[in-house]
């Protein structure tokens, strides 16, 4: 045990320098993503049929689409069409397209799930359309949507452990480094699951009060 | 019935289809300013309908609504008929208030938030000259000390009294009530429909959706009887409940007498 804390503290700055790219990777694709999404979740559900088919022709692919396969198409197609990504670049893009769909999706629910009276009520007091969705249908939408977009958020620090296979040193690379040079694979695995563990159930725990906060009222 | 030359509200020739069902036939009426004029029927005649078609919440086939001299929600470009733009739509339509049967309050606002929200952002006003104007209302529907509470800390009476609050502080040329205590407890209609009374009282134009008859009796200067898409009767309340001149009328007075 001293041997392996030893070794932890030799590689502390790698692996901490690991753990933030991943906390960094996983905050942009969960800002990008939302805002992609809140776009593709309006579409979805306000959007003529022909506009909203792109759209949800988007988000069935995505969702529909292993990770790992899109952070492998993101990382090898832009090259090809000239475009030159980094892998944290590149990494980053696929898990936004991820997320946007999920919570293109997640949002389009909580949309239609508030009663049509409500729409009817901000019309009738002359609220124009983006009137009522920023004033009465978003903040009910966005309120309902937050433990899923939570769970989104979960969900994209653990797949940014996939940008490994991209070359991103984020946090499971740089444990498999350490592991290269120490031999201490289990120790050294479990310890990055259990930061991992950790990281979500604080994210989660976050959710919960924001959630109860929010929600108090309604 | 007082006739002037220019009615408030003048409805023409309205046609409304669901699909292939025609629930508009042909309706017409006007109301005067400070008039209240109720509308009773069996359901499915298409009272409500004629309503939302007026807050312009429903889009219509044919005819026109001419509101204070204007005609609202189409346009009529090279002899075709079009809908107008969202943003003329919304202003219209802040020329009417709509109170709803299920009161539909914004659950994320307090009862000030909810009579704010228009005042705010469609008339203008500053936070502070909104609040004032709501808190007024608020009292003047007999919630002067519910500013803060939400709506699933109200009772349904006080939730209907804030959505007419609501509708009121919008200064509207005219109110549209849908059937507003049909959602309601028994022993809660009658503060709502105290309320709707004192604002007809002040002097507000009211058109009325109501299967409270005697309500329709007390406070109407007008009372509209229609059936299947068409206005069948209409006349002072007297004559209409006292005197109905339709079969159909009676039948209906009939059934509805408890």
């Amino acid at each position: 045990m001293q041997v392996f804390l030893d070794q932890v503290w030799t590689a502390r700055w790698p692996l901490w320098d690991g753990f933030l790219l991943t906390i960094e990777i996983a905050a942009a694709a969960i800002a990008c993503g939302t805002v992609l999404g809140c776009i593709v979740g309006i579409q979805l559900v306000f959007a003529p049929t022909l506009v909203r088919f792109p759209f949800r022709v988007y988000v069935d692919v995505m969702r529909g689409t292993p990770l790992l396969v899109l952070i492998l198409a993101a990382f090898y197609i832009p090259s090809v069409a000239g475009l030159n990504l980094s892998a944290t670049q590149a990494g980053i893009l696929a898990l936004t397209l991820f997320a946007g769909a999920h919570i293109g999706e997640l949002l389009r629910g909580s949309l239609q799930a508030i009663p049509p009276g409500q729409a009817e009520a901000a019309r009738s007091i002359g609220l124009t359309f983006p009137q009522m969705l920023a004033y009465v249908l978003l903040p009910q939408a966005l309120r309902s949507a937050l433990p899923p977009w939570i769970n989104t958020g979960v969900e994209l620090i653990k797949g940014s452990s996939l940008l490994s296979m991209i070359g991103v040193g984020e946090l499971l690379l740089k444990t498999q480094e350490v592991i290269g040079r120490t031999f201490m694979t289990i120790e050294f695995y479990v310890f990055a699951g259990c930061l991992y563990l950790i990281t979500n159930i604080l994210l989660d725990q976050v959710g919960k009060t924001v959630e109860r906060y929010a929600g108090g009222r309604s | 019935m007082t006739e002037t030359l220019h009615p408030l509200l003048e409805i023409r020739g309205l046609r409304k289809q669901f699909g292939t069902v025609e629930v508009l036939k042909g309706v017409d009426l006007a109301l005067n300013k400070r008039e209240v004029v109720s509308i009773i029927g069996s359901s499915g005649s298409g009272k409500t309908t004629l309503l939302r078609c007026v807050n312009l919440l429903e889009e219509f086939q044919g005819g026109d609504i001419v509101l204070d001299g204007e005609t609202i929600g189409y346009r009529i470009s090279k002899g075709r008929r079009y809908r107008i733009r969202d943003r003329d739509l919304s202003r219209q339509r802040s020329m009417t208030g709509m109170v709803f049967q299920s009161f539909n309050l914004f659950p994320h606002l307090t009862a000030a938030g909810n009579v704010m929200l228009g005042l705010r952002k469609v008339r203008r006003l500053g936070r502070d000259e909104a609040r004032a104007i709501a808190e007024a209302w608020l009292g003047r529907v007999g919630l002067a000390q519910r500013g803060d509470h939400y709506p699933s800390q109200l009772s349904g009476g006080q939730q209907q009294r804030v959505a007419i609050a609501r509708a009121l502080a919008m200064d509207p040329k005219l109110v549209l009530l849908d059937e507003v205590t049909s959602a309601l407890d028994p022993e809660l209609v009658q503060e709502v429909l105290n309320t709707v009374k004192s604002i007809a009282d002040d002097g507000a134009t009211l058109l009325i959706v109501t299967h409270e008859m005697r309500f329709a009796r007390d406070v109407s200067n007008r009372v509209v009887f229609m059936e299947q898409g068409q206005i069948v009767e209409d006349g002072p309340p007297a004559e209409i409940f006292g005197n109905p001149r339709s079969q159909r009328l009676a039948e209906f007075l009939r059934n509805t007498r408890t």
